[in-house]
């Protein structure tokens, strides 16, 4: 064993004595929160096509499971040591990974948030998103319009991404509540809020079976909601379930996030009435092109006028248009989703 | 020369004969290997550590094979490769304990918040946090030891506790590295590093490897340690043999609770921040046991080097680091370790051969 030891210590000093930069060619990094949920899958393709067409390599990671700071760290690290040009990042804690993100820069690399903007946002270069407060606005308006009067009595559920309150959960909640009418207290945190008309705010993770389990709490509470807001499509999609195994599933109106093909399907099929469409392809191939830029001449990203990030473009998308609220058709929202 | 004297000349006379000792009957190369992996448990993970660093080293380069990498190998697996070295402990008592990372997470939260919550000085909140690690462990180590409730069950309800404290004691709050470097610099301390030429170690990595050195020692060369083992491979004997059985549960599930708040000042060195919904907390229990169950310690305990679990807990980290640096799908890194968590027990099985 000894012998073992020595021998491999011995062929490391050797090898990494004599180390040699290596003249590979520009390189990026994708670093999303997991690599099953089909809004990273697609950007990871959106980035890989415009990687292939600027002739890049591209290295994508994923944390095991949503909230994985762990596993972004050692990404980021890999990026660093593998000499890329630029990172893009949906962080899946905002704070926390945000030394890391220093180091990257520190070490002369581009740094691109997707999606979600870090804590605090100029922790990263630049930031390509969705104005996820819009996205939320947008649906909160629609939702209001849709029910006219009966608005002042609404029953709202809203469902939630996680407990520890990521920003765009955050962002898209406040927004929903904005474009609905209702105060929001602090616009920074969801919970805070004491308009009667909100029955309860719980926590999906994102995913069908989080949404199902949410929205049986939320009826426990009060059979009679007939507003709920989802964090996105699959928490959506779970919702109706909840709500369809009561009979309840035609007199609840639910919105949503996101745009994806199957969650654009069940705004065709009336599981969903209204969701706001981003556009991750966008976002990835946008990103790739701003480190092609930024390892040629060191040019860094702009952001949108008027926003302190880089707004990729939201459309709500509705069978059942609302009076004074701007959306496109489902015709249009299937051309245009992802996933 | 009396007669009761005479048969000792026996012994003079035939001092070519073996009296009582074990024949090493097997012949052949597979016999001999069954035999030095059965003397060496630690072996075999060192084996497949050399040679995949060897490996990837080959595909890689010098990206991976640089002093840069190699040790930043270590800095990713500092926090895994602390809590491998408390699980080890509970396993060679043929325990299980499936709290070590919730255990670690709510010691940084508890560090954190102590120092910012209530003003504590960082240098007491991490004596308050070690303690609550010890004290944790004591209680695990009560119910398993006087209460009889199995270690996996006891561990099993200890993570749940561990986990929902964090959440309701944190509310969630995330604190930034900006603050922790401004007011506590204290807690941050394991995350200062040693430049040695293009190698980093930080004093993280310096203390994971001193605390197996000296697990070691104790496992090894102590009556601690002995009965460590004892109790592991047959808690009756040990008893009959006047071995403390209880006691020695004790201080193992106590020293335990202590290494993994040590793990969490670890983990705030290396993320500069003290986050409540680390994923250490979720899936920290399984990473620690991959690593022993890789490091060739046996889960029916009183078995295996601690060295295994260090080497295990780094045959990760290097596979992780490799497939990364190749860009291959995260999937495949998943798919290998749990190949290897197979072979590793269906090796233990056949050198467990040699014995009977």
């Amino acid at each position: 064993m000894k012998k073992l030891l020595i021998g491999t210590a011995l062929v490391t000093i050797a090898t990494a004595g004599s180390a040699l930069a290596d003249d590979h060619a520009t390189s990026a990094c994708l670093i999303t929160k997991t690599d099953t949920n089909p809004f990273f899958v697609k950007m990871r393709e959106g980035a890989a096509a415009a990687a292939e067409a600027a002739g890049i390599t591209l290295n994508s990671y994923a944390g095991q499971v949503d909230g994985d700071n762990e596993a972004q760290v050692a990404a980021i690290e890999t990026c660093i040591a593998n000499g890329a040009s630029g990172i893009l990042i949906t962080a899946s804690d905002t704070a926390a990974i945000v030394p890391s993100v220093e180091q990257a820069r520190e070490a002369g690399l581009l740094v691109i948030a997707l999606d979600t903007p870090l804590d605090p946002i100029d922790a990263a270069d630049a930031t390509f998103a969705t104005d996820n407060f819009l996205a939320g606005e947008l649906i909160g308006q629609w939702a209001a319009a849709t029910l006219g009067d009966d608005a002042a009595n609404a029953k709202i559920a809203m469902l939630d991404l996680a407990i520890s309150q990521p920003t765009v959960g955050v962002l898209r909640d406040q927004g929903f509540l904005t474009g609905f009418g209702i105060d929001t207290v602090d616009v920074n945190r969801w919970g805070d809020e004491t308009d009667e008309r909100i029955i309860c705010n719980e926590v999906t993770a994102g995913n069908e079976e989080g949404g199902r389990t949410a929205m049986e709490n939320c009826l426990a509470v009060d059979p009679e909601i007939n507003v709920v807001y989802t964090i996105n499509e699959p928490a959506a999609a779970g919702a109706y379930e909840a709500l369809a195994a009561i009979g309840r599933e035609d007199d609840v109106l639910i919105v949503s996030v996101d745009g994806g093909c199957p969650g654009i399907q069940n705004v065709a099929d009336g599981v969903i009435g209204a969701t706001s469409q981003q556009y991750p392809l966008l976002m990835a191939s946008l990103g790739i092109e701003a480190i092609v830029k930024y390892a040629a001449d060191g040019t860094l990203p702009e952001n949108t006028p008027g926003k302190n990030f880089l707004d990729t473009g939201v459309s709500l998308v509705t069978g059942q248009p609302a009076d004074g609220v701007e959306s496109i058709d489902v015709a249009e929202g299937t051309d245009r989703c992802w996933g | 020369m009396t007669e009761s004297q005479s048969y000792e000349d026996v012994v003079k006379d035939k001092t070519e004969t073996h009296f009582a000792q074990f024949e090493d009957e097997r012949k052949g190369l597979i016999g001999k290997v069954q035999h030095a992996l059965h003397l060496n448990p630690a072996l075999v993970p060192l084996i497949i550590l050399v040679t995949a660093i060897g490996l990837f080293g080959m595909i890689l380069g010098q990206r991976f094979f640089s002093p840069g990498t190699l040790t930043l190998i270590l800095q990713q697996v500092q926090i895994v490769g602390v809590l491998a070295a408390a699980q080890t402990l509970v396993i060679l008592t043929a325990g299980i304990d499936l709290s070590v990372g919730a255990i670690a997470v709510l010691c940084t939260v508890i560090m954190g918040q102590f120092t910012f919550r209530y003003g504590v000085p960082a240098e007491l909140s991490l004596l308050i946090g070690l303690a609550f690690g010890g004290g944790i462990g004591a209680i695990s180590g009560f119910l398993v030891s006087r209460v009889k409730i199995p270690p996996f069950i006891v561990t099993l309800g200890m993570w749940q506790i561990v986990l929902a404290s964090t959440y309701l004691f944190s509310r969630n709050e995330t604190l930034r590295s900006s603050d922790l470097r401004a007011d506590a610099p204290a807690l941050l301390f394991l995350g200062n590093k040693i430049q040695i030429g293009g190698a980093n170690f930080t004093f993280g990595v310096i203390l994971m490897i001193l605390i197996f050195v000296a697990l070691a020692y104790a496992l090894r060369a102590t009556a601690w340690g002995r009965h460590v083992y004892a109790v592991g491979d047959d808690p009756e004997a040990a008893q009959l043999a006047g071995v403390n059985v209880h006691k020695t549960l004790m201080s193992v599930y106590i020293m335990a609770g202590l290494i993994c708040a040590v793990a969490a000042w670890v983990m705030i060195g290396r993320f500069s921040s003290v986050s409540p919904s680390a994923s250490t907390g979720v899936i920290g229990n399984i990473q620690s046991i991959t690593a022993v169950v890789i490091g060739g310690i046996s889960l029916f305990g009183g078995r295996g080097s601690i060295f295994g679990a260090f080497f295990g807990a780094l045959i990760v980290g290097v596979f992780e680091m490799g497939l990364r640096m190749a860009g291959a799908d995260p999937q495949w890194t998943f798919l290998l370790i749990g190949m290897l968590i197979i072979g590793a027990v269906a090796l233990d099985q056949w050198i467990r051969k040699v014995s009977s």
